[in-house]
């Protein structure tokens, strides 16, 4: 008797929709026959059968949701095995050994993202975590929304709203986004404004350059940040310098977007935070949004701001659901950092996934008697350097929160800023939270290891206060 | 991008250049462009030799007639971009002398007020993208400028013109492949005036026929003789034609020749004194239109030696402007990081 698993189909999937069965209890299977429907929240997905043998019970109705991976959903009787009777096919359970499916949903292993694209648990964290941007009218009302649908209707909008907006990138049109980010989107606007490209970094790069360049308004969407690195040219020295070199004549609107930072188990290549590489160059805008409202407020505001921007968003956090406001064209100004929390005995400053990170540290921290204050920087270039001396002087003490590396890192920029305008109000040495200073290690234990958790930013805010562990 | 939108463009068919046998005036005409070239990349080098400009300085002399040739079957709005060997290509696109030499020379009256030089120059007013820096770059964004054309709807045509040295680099056939893929209006200038840098195209290049560079991306391509003003602009037209009717981009491979170094500081050791000599007395672009101007009666000495005297007087007075012209305010230093914020 072997059981059949249910499979994790992306590397942060943990569950997932059972939506349908295509066998039936009693039928014959062979290795490669589709036997079930599995649904993530960006695809369906087919399992295959890998052993012969008959279906002996399905577990799991069809239609059920939230299938943990690894439970069992069916089991099938090899040859000469009888069909099990049930009390026979429950006993059986200690007897898997064998991941019995995969994942064989064509597009989703034809593409070369297969194992690149992330499912992230659908998690909701409740709007009073924030505080909301005092800007909003009074009564506002709002739609929890995850990043993923905010994006989508940032793009949307602005598409509406200015004919010269338009979306570039790899699997944006027909696939609906490797990350669903464009779901929906070719269909509304067609395949004159959402453009599926070839995998060629480098060269639609700079073709979004050159429309930007002809008066268009580009978004140009990187699977990953990390294969900007093909395109790391264009955005600097065409995108971003042109301007200056021009006398002012040849301004750059233009949006470069995608995910950035750590996502899970994908290994050293395909798990790097760009903050810090694309904060340093003057004529770029940097933004790096933490909850939904933020993501689409930020989005709009960079579609439409006539400068080269690159939008840095987190593949973890796609899915996670916030408040978004009910408003009318939801545009924030870009380079106010935002107060997430208020504190007084220390200053936690953080931005994209990390803000979670810094809001779950400061409430250990509270328990534990420390009142931190939390600083979402939400863009990095221009950097609200303002509101974090601000926050310095009442606290005295900062603890810098970052997923890349130390060495000539946003921290590194941040603790230089704090010592040179509020070196007097200081009570302790800047610390800084970060990856640690390794390439990111695959092994589950190891990744572990090498990102920065709440856990860190508790021990560095202690340390920063001078209370003892 | 598949959809197709009737071209309203404001240059409508009909009033598009035509381009026909050149007349004598036009022939002419580029007579006195490819001179301007000339004198003006002469006295360029003699600045420099000066100290008065500095840094990189990559001289035209000895292709004028691509530049020339190409610009002939152009409307104004059409795009050029190119590379960072582009005095020709600017001064061809109508921007002025002084501007150009003033830029050179790093001063506030300079095409980008002197924080460009000579390799990142721009007109918008003449559609004319620049002067980049980064060998190849200027592919990929000429591809755009052709996207941004046919995604208005509009017929204009962008020329981008790299060298034999940007013809190896990846992203040319990155640009290459979506260009043909989405048929955009484009037209690939190679001037392949067969040195990048020191590297002879035979030491640099597996396909030395570079208008056969296209093939695997269905892009068609041909040789010209880039000495030849009056064959460039005939292969000119019919690729600018081309790619204006939607029928996707085309490879001009210039066959041409550059009598200085690579840059002014090239002592340009890896080819011979007789091969610069040889094309420099058989082949000049200049000394060839001059040849059929007078054989054709066209024009005598005496009216070739007035354009000489207007050129000179042209190239001087740019000279003059360009030294005249102050430093840029140090406020400038500030300006045109970003755009201020429209929102």
């Amino acid at each position: 008797m072997t059981d059949i698993l249910m499979p994790a189909l992306s590397p942060t999937m943990e569950e997932g929709t059972l939506s349908k069965w295509l066998v039936k209890e009693g039928d014959t299977v062979k290795p490669g026959d589709v036997i079930a429907e599995i649904e993530t929240d960006k695809a369906t997905m087919e399992v295959e059968a890998v052993d012969e043998g008959v279906i002996s019970k399905l577990m799991i109705p069809a239609g059920t949701e939230g299938v943990k991976v690894n439970a069992v959903i069916a089991q099938i009787a090899g040859e000469g095995e009888a069909p099990a009777p049930k009390a026979k096919a429950e006993k059986a359970n200690g007897e898997a050994k064998v991941d019995a499916v995969r994942g064989a949903g064509g597009t989703e292993t034809k593409a070369r993202n297969d194992g690149h694209r992330l499912r992230a648990p659908e998690q909701k964290v409740a709007a009073a975590e924030g505080l909301h941007d005092p800007t909003l009218p009074e009564g506002v009302t709002y739609t929890k929304t995850s990043i993923r649908d905010a994006l989508r209707d940032a793009i949307a909008e602005e598409m509406r709203r200015d004919e010269s907006v338009f979306l570039m990138g790899e699997e944006v049109g027909q696939y609906q986004g490797a990350y669903k980010v464009s779901r929906g989107l070719l269909e509304e606007f067609g395949d004159r404004r959402i453009i599926d490209t070839p995998i060629t970094e480098h060269g639609f790069a700079g073709l979004g350059v050159g429309a930007a360049f002809g008066g268009l308004k580009p978004i140009v969407e990187f699977m990953t940040f990390n294969f900007a690195m093909q395109a790391i040219d264009q955005i600097i020295n065409s995108a971003a310098k042109t301007l200056y070199m021009s006398g002012g004549q040849m301004g750059c609107s233009i949006v470069f977007r995608g995910p950035n930072g750590a996502a899970s188990r994908v290994g050293a290549q395909h798990s790097q935070d760009y903050s810090a590489w694309y904060g340093h160059i003057p004529g770029l805008k940097v933004i790096a949004p933490y909850d939904a409202a933020d993501a689409k407020g930020l989005l709009k505001a960079a579609i439409r701001d006539p400068n080269p921007v690159v939008f840095l968003e987190h593949e973890l956090m796609y899915g996670v659901e916030f408040d978004v406001p009910n408003v009318d064209d939801f545009v924030l100004p870009i380079g106010k950092a935002r107060i997430r929390r208020e504190g007084t005995d220390v200053t936690l400053v953080a931005h994209s996934r990390m803000v979670k990170f810094a809001l779950d540290a400061a409430e250990e921290l509270a328990r534990q008697g420390i009142e931190a204050e939390v600083v979402d920087l939400r863009s990095l270039r221009p950097l609200d350097t303002a509101t974090v001396i601000e926050s310095v002087k009442k606290t005295n003490r900062i603890v810098t929160c970052e997923e890349g590396w130390r060495f000539f890192g946003v921290g590194a920029e941040i603790a230089a800023a704090v010592t040179e305008e509020a070196f007097d109000y200081l009570d302790a040495p800047p610390m800084r939270v970060h990856q640690k200073d390794v390439p990111l290690p695959y092994a589950a234990n190891l990744e572990k290891l090498s990102l920065p958790n709440a856990q860190d930013i508790v021990e560095a805010a202690k340390k920063v206060c001078y209370v003892a562990e | 991008m598949a959809a197709k939108k009737p071209a309203t463009s404001s240059a409508k068919a009909g009033t598009r250049k035509k381009a026909g046998e050149p007349s004598k005036a036009e022939l002419i005409g580029y007579y006195r462009d490819m001179l301007l070239i000339r004198r003006f990349e002469e006295k360029a080098g003699q600045l420099y030799g000066m100290g008065l400009i500095a840094g990189f300085c990559h001289l035209y002399i000895g292709q004028e007639a691509v530049v020339v040739g190409v610009q002939s079957v152009l409307d104004p709005d059409d795009q050029v971009i190119t590379g960072y060997r582009d005095h020709g290509h600017m001064l061809a696109t109508g921007m002025t002398a002084r501007g150009v030499m003033a830029e050179l020379t790093g001063r506030a009256d300079g095409y980008a007020r002197g924080k460009g030089g000579s390799m990142h120059m721009f007109s918008r007013e003449k559609n004319f993208f620049g002067g980049h820096g980064i060998v190849g770059a200027q592919v990929p964004i000429g591809t755009g400028l052709a996207f941004s054309n046919k995604y208005r709807g509009s017929d204009a045509v962008c020329i981008a013109y790299f060298g034999d040295g940007a013809s190896n680099q990846g992203q040319v056939y990155e640009a290459f492949n979506m260009a043909s893929l989405w048929k955009l209006p484009v037209v690939y200038v190679i001037e392949n005036n067969q040195y990048a840098m020191g590297t002879s195209i035979a030491r640099s290049s597996a396909e030395t026929e570079l208008f056969k560079r296209g093939i695997s991306f269905e892009i068609p391509g041909e040789l010209v003789d880039g000495m030849d003003v009056i064959a460039v602009r005939a292969a000119a037209a019919k690729a600018v034609a081309r790619a204006r009717e939607g029928e996707g981009p085309f490879i001009l491979e210039m066959k041409t020749y550059r009598y200085r170094g690579h840059s002014m500081s090239d002592p340009a050791k890896y080819r011979t004194r007789e091969e610069v000599q040889e094309m420099r007395e058989h082949h000049d672009p200049i000394e060839m239109l001059k040849k059929k101007l007078l054989d054709a009666k066209h024009v005598t000495e005496e009216e070739l030696k007035k354009i000489e005297a207007e050129v000179r007087e042209v190239v001087n007075d740019s000279a003059q402007f360009a030294q005249d012209s102050p430093e840029p305010d140090p406020s400038e230093l500030w300006t045109d990081v970003l755009v201020e914020s429209r929102t």
